[in-house]
C-alpha cells in the first residue's frame, strides 16, 4: 500500500493540497474544477498556484452553478477523465443533489456496468468557525442513505491524504468531506509518496475496555482529548474509534469494540435525528443488543439548523470537549 | 437552413428541402428505412403493452425525420450520442441494434442495462451511446462534460450530439449546460426535438418565446430552426453543426420542430388535454408518408421498392419481437450486482 521514504508534518489543508498536487502531477486524466479554484486558488487556498503549473484546462474555474459542476464532472468521468470536483462549501451542494444521488451514484448500476463514474466530489463541511447558517452545515446524513455513493470524512492529515488518494483511485463516485475547522487546527505527520487508506475501514485511535466512542471529523480529536484526560485523571479506559468512512461503514470494527466494552457512545456534530448515529445505533442494536450493559447514547448537534452566527448560538450548537467528558464518565459508571 | 429568430414551423411547409444536401440515393433509402423502422418499433411497443406483454412503452411517432436525419449525420465510431428517453429511433439510426431495443422493451437479461431501466433508456458504450436517467435535462451536463473530455484530449474530428425535448429547456441544468458549452466552445451539437408537448404541458406553458432556438444567443452560440418533419433538412443542419463542432467552431443549438402523435407513454391518455383535431391537423404532414412520396416522386425508390422495404422492416421487427420475448428475465440476484466495483457494503 505505501511506498514511503519519510514523513512531513502538515495540517489538514496542506495534506489535501499536497495530495491534489500529486494527483495532477501523476495522472493526466485528473483535473480539479469548481468555483474559484483558479487564480484565487480556492477559498481556503488549497489549489493556490495550481493554475500556473497545470493550466486552465486542468484547474478549471467553473461558472457559479453547482448542479453542473457535478453534472459536467459526471460526463467527464463517463468519458474517461478523472475529475476532482469541488463544492466550495457543503452548504452549497444542494443544487447538485440530483447529479450526485440521481446520476453519479446510479451510473454504473443503471447501465449494468456499461458506464462507470470515477468521480471525487470534495467539499468543506462543519462549523465552529463563525460560518453561520450557510457555511457550517454537515451534509453526510443527507447522502448516506444512497446506495452506491461512498462517503469519507477523514480527520487527520495522514488520513486526508490516504483517503483522498483512495477516492481518486476509486472507480466509483466518492463524496469527500473535509471538516473546515480541522483545516489548520489539526497537524500531524504525513508519509511521503503515494499511499491509500482503504475506504470503509475505521481506525481505533485509542484503546480501552470500558466504553466505545464512535465519531468522525473534528469530534474525533475532541473525543480523544476527553478520553485521554479521563484516563490520566480518573483512570477510565475509553476506546475511541475514528470512523473515517461514513459509507461503506466499518461494521466489524464497531461491533468488535462494542462486544469488548459493552457500551456505546456515538458523537457527531451533525443533527441527531436521522444522523449517522441513528444507523450505527440500529446496527448495534440488531447485531449486539445482548452484549450491551447500557443503553446506546448519541451526543450530537441539536435538531435545529446549524448554526447561529452569534457566538453563544454557535457554542451552544457545537459539542464541547467538556460535554464529551461528562457523558463518557456517566456511561463508564452506568 | 433558417436561422433564429425567424420562426419556421413545419406545418405550412410540406415540401422536402432537398436543395443543397449531398446525400446519395443509398443514404436517402437508409434514412427512409430508419423512419419506417422507428414507426414499426413504436407501434409494436404499444401493441405489446396493450397485449399485456410489457408494462410500459414510450413512442416517438412524429420524431422519425428528426431522428433518422440526425442519425445519418452521426459519425459512428467517432461521435458520442447523449440522448433522452424519446430517442429509440435515433439510437437505432446511430448503430444501436434493433434486437437490443426489444431486450429493453421486454426487460430481458440480455438488455445492455440488465433490465433495470424503463424501455427507451438505452445504453451502449461501444456504440458511443451514453447511459441516461429519466430525470429531464440531467443528461445535458453529462454531454457537456463528455465534450469537454474530447477537447481536453485534443481529439479532433469528434463531436457530441445531445438531444432533448422543448420541456427540458425549462430546467436549470439545461441552462447551466448550455452556458458552459458556449463558454468553452465545446464540440457539441444540441438538438431540441420540439414536439410541442411535455406530457400534457404545451410549449406555451414552458416558455415565453415561440422558438427554443433564440435562447442560443444567450450562450454565445448559433441557433437554428428546422422543419423536423423533413429528414433532409435535419441531416443538413446536424451535419453542418457537427462539422463545425468537430473542427473547433463550437456548439450549435438546433431546434427541430416536430410533433408528438402518440400519448406521452402507454400510461398516458392525450385525449384528456388536447383535441383530436389538433393531432389530426399534424397527421396531414406525417413525415413518414411525406418522405415516401418525395422519394417516389424524385425517383429514389419505386413504389415496389417501398413495399419491399416495409415488408423487410416488419419482418425484422417480428423476428426481434419473437427472439427477445423468448429470452429469460434477469435473475433476481442481479438486483445486487454492478452497484460499485466489487461488493458494496461487506456485510451484505
Amino acid at each position: 500500500m505505501a511506498v514511503t521514504t519519510g514523513t512531513n508534518v502538515m495540517n489538514n489543508v496542506e495534506a489535501v493540497r499536497a495530495t491534489l498536487y500529486e494527483a495532477l502531477k501523476n495522472d493526466p486524466r485528473t483535473l480539479v474544477m469548481g468555483e474559484d479554484v483558479g487564480p484565487r486558488g480556492n477559498v481556503f487556498l488549497i489549489t493556490k498556484g495550481f493554475l500556473d503549473e497545470f493550466g486552465p484546462q486542468r484547474v478549471l474555474d467553473t461558472p457559479l452553478a453547482e448542479a453542473s459542476i457535478v453534472g459536467i464532472a459526471v460526463g467527464m468521468a463517463m468519458e474517461g477523465l478523472r475529475p476532482i470536483a469541488e463544492i466550495q462549501f457543503s452548504d452549497f451542494i444542494f443544487p447538485a443533489f440530483n447529479q450526485i444521488v440521481g446520476e453519479a451514484a446510479k451510473t454504473r448500476y443503471r447501465s449494468n456496468g456499461d458506464f462507470t463514474c470515477p468521480l471525487v466530489i470534495r467539499t468543506p463541511y462543519g462549523g465552529g468557525v463563525r460560518g453561520s447558517l450557510s457555511h457550517s452545515i454537515s451534509v453526510e446524513a443527507l447522502f448516506y442513505h444512497v446506495p452506491g455513493l461512498k462517503i469519507v470524512a477523514p480527520s487527520t492529515p495522514a488520513d486526508m491524504k490516504g483517503l483522498l488518494n483512495a477516492a481518486i483511485d476509486d472507480p466509483d463516485p466518492v463524496l469527500y468531506l473535509e471538516h473546515k475547522k480541522t483545516y489548520r487546527l489539526i497537524k500531524g505527520e504525513v508519509p511521503d509518496g503515494h499511499y491509500t487508506i482503504p475506504i470503509g475501514k475505521a481506525a481505533v485511535r485509542k484503546e480501552g475496555h470500558q466504553l466505545t466512542v464512535v465519531s468522525y471529523g473534528l469530534n474525533v480529536h475532541q473525543a480523544l482529548e476527553a478520553a485521554n484526560q479521563l484516563e490520566a485523571d480518573e483512570a477510565l479506559k475509553v476506546e475511541v474509534i475514528d470512523l473515517r468512512s461514513i459509507r461503506p461503514m466499518d461494521k466489524q470494527t464497531i461491533l468488535a469494540s462494542v462486544r469488548k466494552t459493552r457500551k456505546l457512545l456515538i458523537i457527531h456534530e451533525d443533527n441527531k435525528f436521522g444522523g449517522i448515529g441513528a444507523e450505527i445505533s440500529a446496527m448495534v442494536a440488531e447485531e449486539a443488543l445482548f452484549d450491551l450493559d447500557a443503553p446506546i447514547h448519541r451526543l450530537c448537534g441539536p435538531d435545529v439548523p446549524p448554526m447561529g452566527y452569534a457566538l453563544p448560538l454557535e457554542e451552544e450548537f457545537m459539542i464541547s470537549t467538556e460535554r464529551m467528558k461528562q457523558r463518557m464518565r456517566e456511561m463508564v459508571k452506568f | 437552413m433558417a436561422k433564429a429568430p425567424s420562426a419556421q414551423a413545419h406545418a405550412p411547409a410540406p415540401a422536402v428541402a432537398a436543395s443543397h444536401h449531398e446525400l446519395s440515393k443509398e443514404q436517402l433509402r437508409a434514412i427512409f428505412r430508419s423512419m419506417l423502422l422507428q414507426r414499426t418499433v413504436d407501434n409494436r411497443g404499444f401493441q405489446l403493452n396493450r397485449q399485456g406483454k410489457i408494462p410500459f412503452a414510450a413512442g416517438s411517432e412524429g420524431h422519425e425525420a428528426v431522428q433518422a436525419g440526425a442519425g445519418m449525420a452521426f459519425q459512428r465510431g467517432r461521435d458520442l450520442l447523449v440522448p433522452y428517453y424519446r430517442d429509440v429511433g435515433l439510437c437505432m439510426a446511430c448503430g444501436f441494434p434493433t434486437i437490443e431495443v426489444f431486450y429493453s422493451l421486454f426487460a430481458r437479461a440480455k438488455d445492455n442495462g440488465g433490465g433495470r431501466q424503463f424501455p427507451s433508456h438505452l445504453t451502449k458504450k461501444s456504440a458511443g451511446i451514453f447511459s441516461f436517467s429519466s430525470i429531464i435535462a440531467g443528461h445535458m451536463a453529462h454531454a457537456v462534460g463528455a465534450a469537454y473530455a474530447l477537447k481536453y484530449r485534443n481529439e479532433r474530428d469528434r463531436a457530441v450530439i445531445c438531444t432533448f425535448g422543448e420541456g427540458a429547456t425549462s430546467e436549470g441544468e439545461w441552462h447551466e449546460a448550455m452556458n458552459f458549452a458556449g463558454l468553452h466552445r465545446l464540440p457539441i451539437v444540441f438538438l431540441c426535438e420540439n414536439n410541442q408537448w411535455a406530457i400534457s404541458t404545451p410549449q406555451e406553458k414552458q416558455m415565453a418565446v415561440k422558438d427554443v432556438a433564440i435562447k442560443a444567443s444567450g450562450y454565445g452560440m448559433e441557433g437554428v430552426i428546422i422543419d423536423g418533419f423533413d429528414p433532409i433538412a435535419v441531416y443538413d443542419a446536424v451535419a453542418a453543426a457537427r462539422e463545425k463542432a468537430a473542427s473547433g467552431g463550437g456548439p450549435t443549438l438546433i431546434e427541430a420542430k416536430c410533433y408528438r402523435f402518440l400519448s406521452h407513454t402507454t400510461d398516458d391518455d392525450d385525449r384528456t388535454y388536447r383535441s383530436k383535431e389538433e393531432v389530426e391537423s399534424h397527421r396531414k404532414d406525417d413525415p413518414v408518408p411525406r418522405f415516401e412520396r418525395w422519394l417516389v416522386e424524385h425517383g429514389v425508390v419505386s413504389t415496389v421498392e417501398v413495399e419491399a422495404l416495409k415488408k423487410d422492416v416488419l419482418r425484422e421487427v417480428n423476428e426481434c419481437t419473437d427472439a427477445a420475448e423468448a429470452e429469460p428475465y434477469p435473475q433476481a440476484s442481479e438486483l445486487y450486482t454492478n452497484l460499485v466495483e466489487g461488493a458494496w457494503e461487506p456485510w451484505q
